[in-house]
């Protein structure tokens, strides 16, 4: 067994790989609250469900239309996003110009009649979904065992991440987008329609959620109260990280990860802990958080 | 406030009567969440703050009543006193904390924060995890009554509740209250006056924990059991709901609301029809923030405004 200064490297690393996977999701769903809070200035409460909405549609499809997992990774988070859509354009933007309370408190809403629906169809146990074929298998590193899919859910990540950072910096969409949240009434002033941005947008950062529940579907199992418990700590994330920048919440999100995995390691009585504690420092140290502008 | 007064003495005389036409521990569970709406109230009612984690203070002071109770042997009235300055020591601190920080993340914060002391309290040897704390005993108050009789016990939840809800009045209408109204109105106007906002809405937050707090130990006594449930953000929503569907920022609100919100519950939760509790919760939220955002109490005074004046 390969040691290190009287550390198990197996299993360090291993928690590690646990870590950064956990990490990607918190990377996947605070980025989707992110970018959801900048222009419309909400948190959805919701994310959390949507993220489980994914996860069973996943099941759903493949256990009722045969759609494989592939599939579902382009398909889910079009249906999730839709979903999305029609929540901003019927539910949120009647209430657009209420206290923002108000549209938190519907998206809590929402997120319980979802989770109480699916347990009341699925009942409150998970459901197995299985790995892909083509990612059934492994990597042997000199330093710990590298399971196809875990590598997968990393690289994917990183990818969606890096790929909706890049079009909301670097191209003209992701202009306009950051425009709106400076300023919507003069970015309409120039003739873009600001409205159908706003529900293109709160759509996209749902659709990351179910894109993240796709993922997720084979490595934890398909359960409702999947997506509140993870949620509850993606929101210490976002306090941590400050909802200033998009490339902050991918960053916090995935140190946040495997700064958990370290603790469940070293100390694991405090892994479901360690980022509330965190969150705590940071409201002490600097309560803007770490990407955030001062207010 | 003539008109006032009778109103109150009828609610009192209604409330000493009511355990004589409704099964009184269905009565005491009303009071001790109404008890706990109207802590949540002063918060986010009177003072515009959102905490999604109340629960924690509830949890708090029913774990400590709870232990003290089984293993101590205290009097009730003493292991109700410590539950609740538990909960005021815990919304101390937290509220130090989430006091630095406004609207959505205050929410946000608040809730982290009672996930904290959820898988703290789930681990922690004292609090039993999973199983939680059963079989309090209910003892004598002051050594002298017993409060294993139903009937005992509920007149001095109701004297608990009766104490909470004036005290909470008397907050809201004292010139410390119409500072945390101005707050709520117009927090930059308040800075500029020169009160010292964060203080005043710690103190507010403190106040509410240690009534959420009182809740708790009461509910402990009651039902003899503290539990994750209590703590579970699950209620941290069911007692904004409660607020929310009563009326934010009306007095009676949250004593209508936490009635309505239990006797639902009471409903649904003997067949299979349970899992629809958190269905209609959720559809109530969006129905009361789509179409009446003043609650029940809320709703009505507009009404009688209308129709008589």
């Amino acid at each position: 067994m390969a040691t290190f200064l009287g550390i198990n490297l197996f299993g360090l690393f291993g928690q590690l790989l646990v870590g950064l996977i956990n990490g990607s999701f918190y990377a996947l769903l605070s980025l989707g609250l992110a970018i959801i809070f900048g222009l419309l200035k909400i948190i959805n409460f919701a994310q959390g469900a949507m993220y489980m909405l994914g996860a069973f549609a996943a099941w759903m499809a493949l256990n009722y239309f045969g759609i494989n997992y592939w599939a579902a990774l382009i398909v889910v988070p079009l249906v999730v996003g839709f979903a999305g859509v029609v929540i901003e354009r019927f539910l949120l933007r009647p209430i657009a110009g209420e206290d923002h309370l108000y549209s938190l408190l519907l998206t809590f809403g929402i997120a319980l009649v979802l989770q109480g629906l699916f347990t009341q169809i699925y009942g409150a146990s998970g459901q197995p979904y299985s790995i892909p074929d083509e990612l059934k298998g492994g990597t042997k590193l000199p330093f710990m065992y590298l399971p196809d899919y875990r590598a997968w859910i990393i690289v994917a990540s990183v990818l969606v991440c890096g790929l909706t950072w890049f079009m909301i910096e670097k191209t003209r969409l992701g202009a306009y987008l950051r425009a709106g949240t400076e300023n919507p009434a003069i970015l309409q002033a120039f003739g873009i329609n600001v409205p159908l941005i706003v529900t293109l947008t709160f759509g996209f950062g749902v659709g990351l959620a179910g894109f993240a529940g796709v993922m997720a579907a084979p490595v934890y199992s398909v359960s409702p109260d999947m997506g509140s418990n993870m949620l509850i700590v993606v929101f210490a994330i976002v306090v941590i990280g400050g909802m200033g920048s998009i490339g902050g919440a991918i960053l916090t999100g995935l140190g946040m990860g495997i700064i958990e995995g370290l603790t469940k390691y070293f100390y694991p009585e405090a892994s479901t802990t360690v980022i509330f504690a965190v969150m705590v420092i940071v409201l002490l140290m600097k309560p803007a958080g770490l990407f955030g502008k001062e207010a | 406030m003539k008109m006032t007064k009778t109103k109150i003495a009828i609610f009192v005389v209604l409330g000493l009567l009511a355990p004589l036409v409704v099964y009184p521990v269905f009565l005491m569970k009303v009071l001790c969440f109404a008890l706990f709406a109207c802590a949540f109230n002063l918060l986010l009612g009177f003072t515009g703050l959102l905490s999604f984690g109340h629960a924690a203070f509830l949890g708090t002071g029913g774990y400590v009543t709870g232990y003290l109770m089984i293993n101590t042997g205290l009097t009730p009235e003493l292991g109700i006193l410590c539950g609740t300055l538990a909960a005021g020591v815990v919304g101390a601190v937290y509220g130090k904390l989430a006091v630095k920080r406004e609207g959505i993340y205050f929410a946000m914060v608040t809730l982290a924060l009672a996930q904290l002391l959820f898988f703290v309290y789930l681990q922690a040897p004292f609090t039993g995890g999973e199983d939680g704390l059963q079989g309090v005993p209910r003892g004598a108050l002051f050594g002298l009554i017993d409060l294993n009789d139903n009937m005992n016990l509920y007149y001095l939840v109701y004297a608990i509740f009766l104490f909470g809800f004036w005290l909470v009045f008397r907050t809201v209408h004292s010139p410390f209250g119409q500072i945390l109204k101005a707050i709520r109105e117009n927090e930059p106007r308040a800075i500029s006056l020169g009160y010292n906002v964060t203080q005043y809405k710690w103190v507010a937050f403190v106040i509410s924990a240690a009534l959420a707090g009182l809740a708790g130990s009461t509910k402990t006594l009651v039902f003899q059991l503290a539990s994750l449930n209590d703590v579970h953000w699950h209620l941290s929503g069911e007692v904004v709901l409660m607020t929310l569907l009563g009326g934010m920022g009306t007095i009676a609100g949250p004593l209508v609301g936490a009635g309505v919100v239990v006797t639902i519950q009471n409903f649904l939760s003997g067949g299979e029809l349970g899992n629809y509790v958190s269905i209609i919760m959720g559809v109530i939220f969006i129905v009361c923030v789509l179409l009446f955002r003043n609650g029940i109490v809320g709703e009505l005074q507009r009404l009688i405004k209308r129709n008589f004046s």
